[in-house]
C-alpha cells in the first residue's frame, strides 16, 4: 500500500466521525441515549485499552482497575466542582478548610489556566495515580499471575474503603459521594481525550519498550536472559496503565456528573475484563469495539427484553425487568465459544480492506480452506 | 603484574550448588580464555545446565565464586538454613555475597540459548531478534514513544536485519517464531544472543535434536561467528562428534563433580568418563 493512503483514509475518517457527532450535538434533545451510549462507551475504550496494556501485552494479570479510576475520578471530581458549589455538596459534613482554601486560591488564576482546567484535573488524577502505582507496584509485581490479580484487587477494596471512610467525611463526603461535578463542555472533547489517550499507549507499544512489554509476556526467562530488567518494565507498564485508567475515571466522573465510592466496586473492574476478553487480548483494536458493542447492547440494543411483549395477542413469557441482562450474559457465552480469542483476537485494524489486493487473496484462499475440510 | 594482563574470559572457582539436600554441582572448578571454544560434557543430570544457570545469574551458588573477565559477578556461602544443610565441600573463603540478575549479566556481555527453546513464540522472527537490542537502547520510555529516537530505532532495525541476512531468513522474517522448523528455531535463538552483543556466548545444547548432516553445519557455524564476532564460547552438548570437533578443551561432569578435564583426545581416552558414559562393571 502506498504511504499516502493509510493517512487520507483516517482523515476522511475522523473527519466524517466529527461531523456526525456534531450533527448530534446539534439535535441533543432527540438523541439523548445515543450521545450518552457513546461518551460511556469512549471512556471505558481507555479503560479497557489501558487494562490491555497491563493484562494482554505485558503478561500481568491485575484487577485493580476500579481502584485507580476511583483516584482518578475523586481527584478530578475535587478539582472541578465548581467552587461556589462546595459548601452545598458538603452540607452534611462541611469541607476540609485547606481544600476549601486552595480551591479559592485556584479562583485566582489567570482565565488560561481556567480554559484548560478539566483537561489538567484529568491530567492529575493521573499523575496521583500513577505515583500510587509506582508505590505498589514494586512489592505487588514481584508476584505472579493469580496472586497479582489478588494482591491488586485488594488495593482496589482499600482504595474503596478509603473513599468511603467517615474519618475522611471532609474530603471525600463520605458515604453521600460527590456531586455538581461540571460535564464536559462538548460532546467531542471526551472522544478527543480518548483518542489522545489511546494514541500514546498504541504508541508506546510500537516502540521498543512495547516490544520487551511483549516479550516479558511471553516468556519471562528468555526476556530477563535478553537483558531486560523484569521489575523495570512491568513497574513501567504497570504505571502507564495506571496513568491513563485514571484519566478514564475522571472522564466518567465527568460523564456522570456526580460519583461515590460505590461506583468503584470490582463489578466494574470485571465488566472492563469482559470488554478486553470480547474485544480479543492483546488488540487494541478489539478493546475498542468491545467498548462500544458492550456498553451498546447491555444498556440499549436489549432494552426491549426489559418490557412486556404482546405479539398478536399472545403475551411472551419472561419479557420482563431482568431478561435483558439473562440474554446478554447468553450472547457473552455465544461470543466466547466462537470466537474463543476474542472478536479480533491478537489482530489490529488497518486501511487494508480497502485494497482491492485484500479481497482477491480473501477470495483465493476460500477453496482451500473448503478442501481441508 | 601490570594492571594491562589479559583476564580470563570466565573463571568458576569452587563453584556449588545445592538445592534442598541435592547437591547438584559440587565445589566445581574451571576456566576459559579468551577466544577459546570450552565444552562442558557429562551424563544426564550431571549438573551441566546448573552450571549455565549459576554464571547467567539464574541461580545464585551456594558456596563458591564466578568471575568474568576478572570481575567477580556471583558469590557465596550457605547462609541461614544452608548452614545446616550444606553437603557439598566446604573449600575456599567467600565471606561477602555477590549476585547479579540474569538481565544484568547479559548487560555485562554474556549470552545465552537455552536446551529446550525459548523463543518469544507469537512475536516474528524479526522482532525476536530486535527485542535483544532493547537492552542496549538510549532513549527513555517517553523518547521511544513520541519516536524521538527514531534515528536509534532505524539503526538498530538495520542491525537486526543484517543479523538475518547472515542466516538467510529475512524472506522469514515476519513469521511468528514458531511457524520456523526445529533446526531454524535453534539457529534464532543463536542470532538472538547475538544480537545481544555478546564477548562470552553460552550454547546449552545447541545441536539437540540435529541429524548429523545438520550437526555438521552448526559446527561450522559456531566456528563462523566465533570468528566474526570475536566470541568466547561455552557449550554444553551430547553430541561428541561436534564436542570434539570444535572445542579447544572439555571439562566432563559426573552426579555434580568434575571427573575430567582436557583437549578432545586426552578425555576421549580418560578411564574415568569411559566408565561415567558406558558404566564399569561391577565384578
Amino acid at each position: 500500500m502506498k504511504k499516502g493512503i493509510p493517512w487520507i483514509a483516517t482523515l476522511i475518517a475522523s473527519t466524517l466521525l466529527i461531523a456526525w457527532l456534531t450533527s448530534l450535538e446539534a439535535n441533543k434533545a432527540n438523541h439523548g441515549m445515543l450521545i450518552s451510549i457513546l461518551q460511556k462507551s469512549v471512556i471505558l475504550a481507555v479503560v479497557a485499552c489501558a487494562m490491555n496494556l497491563l493484562n494482554g501485552f505485558t503478561g500481568l494479570f491485575s484487577l485493580g482497575q476500579a481502584g485507580f479510576m476511583a483516584i482518578g475520578a475523586y481527584v478530578t471530581a475535587l478539582l472541578t466542582i465548581p467552587t461556589k458549589n462546595l459548601d452545598g455538596v458538603y452540607y452534611m459534613n462541611g469541607i476540609a478548610p485547606s481544600i476549601k482554601a486552595f480551591r479559592q486560591w485556584l479562583d485566582t488564576a489567570p482565565s488560561w489556566v481556567a480554559a484548560s482546567y478539566p483537561y489538567l484535573a484529568l491530567l492529575i488524577g493521573g499523575l496521583v495515580a500513577a505515583a500510587f502505582a509506582a508505590l505498589i507496584g514494586f512489592p505487588v509485581l514481584r508476584l505472579k499471575s493469580d496472586y497479582l490479580a489478588i494482591a491488586t484487587l485488594g488495593f482496589s477494596e482499600i482504595i474503596r474503603a478509603i473513599l468511603a471512610s467517615p474519618q475522611l467525611d471532609t474530603v471525600t463526603n463520605g458515604s453521600y459521594g460527590l456531586n455538581k461535578i461540571p460535564g464536559f463542555a462538548s460532546i467531542l472533547s471526551p472522544f478527543l481525550i480518548a483518542a489522545v489517550c489511546i494514541a500514546i499507549m498504541v504508541l508506546l507499544l510500537r516502540s521498543s519498550y512495547g516490544r520487551a512489554f511483549k516479550a516479558i509476556r511471553e516468556d519471562e526467562v528468555a526476556a530477563e536472559a535478553m537483558g531486560i530488567n523484569l521489575l523495570k518494565h512491568k513497574a513501567m507498564s504497570f504505571v502507564t496503565s495506571s496513568f491513563f485508567t485514571a484519566i478514564a475515571g475522571g472522564m466518567l466522573a465527568m460523564f456522570m456528573r456526580s460519583i461515590e465510592a460505590k461506583t468503584f466496586s470490582i463489578s466494574l473492574t470485571y465488566d472492563i475484563l469482559l470488554i478486553v476478553v470480547i474485544g480479543g487480548i492483546g488488540s487494541m483494536t478489539g478493546s475498542i469495539l468491545g467498548a462500544f458493542l458492550m456498553t451498546a447492547s447491555k444498556e440499549w440494543w436489549l432494552r426491549f427484553f426489559d418490557q412486556p411483549l404482546t405479539l398478536w395477542g399472545w403475551e411472551v413469557p419472561f419479557f420482563r425487568t431482568g431478561l435483558r441482562m439473562v440474554i446478554f450474559s447468553l450472547l457473552l457465552m455465544v461470543v466466547v465459544l466462537f470466537y474463543s480469542r476474542g472478536l479480533m483476537g491478537s489482530r489490529e485494524f488497518n486501511w487494508n480492506f480497502l485494497l482491492p489486493e485484500t479481497w482477491k487473496s480473501l477470495l483465493k484462499r476460500l477453496p482451500n480452506r473448503r478442501k481441508k475440510a | 603484574m601490570s594492571n594491562k594482563m589479559e583476564y580470563r574470559a570466565l573463571e568458576l572457582e569452587n563453584v556449588t550448588m545445592q538445592f534442598g539436600g541435592v547437591v547438584a554441582v559440587d565445589s566445581f572448578s574451571m576456566h576459559i580464555e579468551k577466544d577459546e571454544i570450552v565444552a562442558l560434557i557429562g551424563p544426564n543430570g550431571a549438573g551441566k545446565t546448573t552450571v549455565f544457570n549459576v554464571v547467567s545469574g539464574v541461580y545464585a551458588p551456594t558456596n563458591g565464586c564466578v568471575r568474568l573477565r576478572g570481575k567477580t559477578i556471583a558469590q557465596g556461602h550457605p547462609t541461614g538454613k544452608m548452614r545446616s544443610l550444606y553437603a557439598g565441600s566446604q573449600l575456599g573463603e567467600y565471606e561477602k555475597l555477590i549476585s547479579h540478575t540474569p538481565d544484568q549479566i547479559t548487560q555485562m556481555g554474556v549470552a545465552r540459548t537455552f536446551q529446550n527453546i525459548r523463543l518469544f513464540k507469537n512475536l516474528t522472527v524479526f522482532e525476536n531478534v530486535l527485542i535483544a537490542k532493547h537492552m542496549r537502547l538510549k532513549a527513555g520510555m517517553l523518547s521511544a514513544t513520541f519516536m524521538l529516537n527514531h534515528q536509534e530505532e532505524k539503526r538498530i532495525r538495520h542491525e537486526t536485519l543484517d543479523l538475518l541476512e547472515m542466516l538467510h531468513m529475512t524472506d522469514v522474517k515476519d513469521e511468528p517464531a514458531s511457524s520456523l522448523p526445529y533446526g531454524k528455531q535453534r539457529y534464532l535463538e543463536i542470532i538472538r544472543a547475538l544480537a545481544t552483543q555478546p564477548r562470552l556466548l553460552l550454547l546449552d545444547e545447541p545441536a539437540a535434536g540435529m541429524n548429523p548432516q545438520e550437526t555438521e553445519d552448526l559446527s561450522d557455524f559456531i566456528r563462523q561467528i566465533k570468528e566474526q564476532f570475536s566470541l568466547t564460547v561455552f557449550l554444553i552438548e551430547h553430541h561428541m562428534n561436534l564436542v570434539m570437533d570444535i572445542s579447544d578443551r572439555i571439562y566432563v561432569l559426573d552426579f555434580g563433580k568434575l571427573i575430567a578435564e582436557g583437549t578432545p583426545r586426552e578425555v576421549q581416552s580418560n578411564p574415568d568418563v569411559i566408565a561415567a558414559y558406558l558404566g564399569v562393571d561391577e565384578e
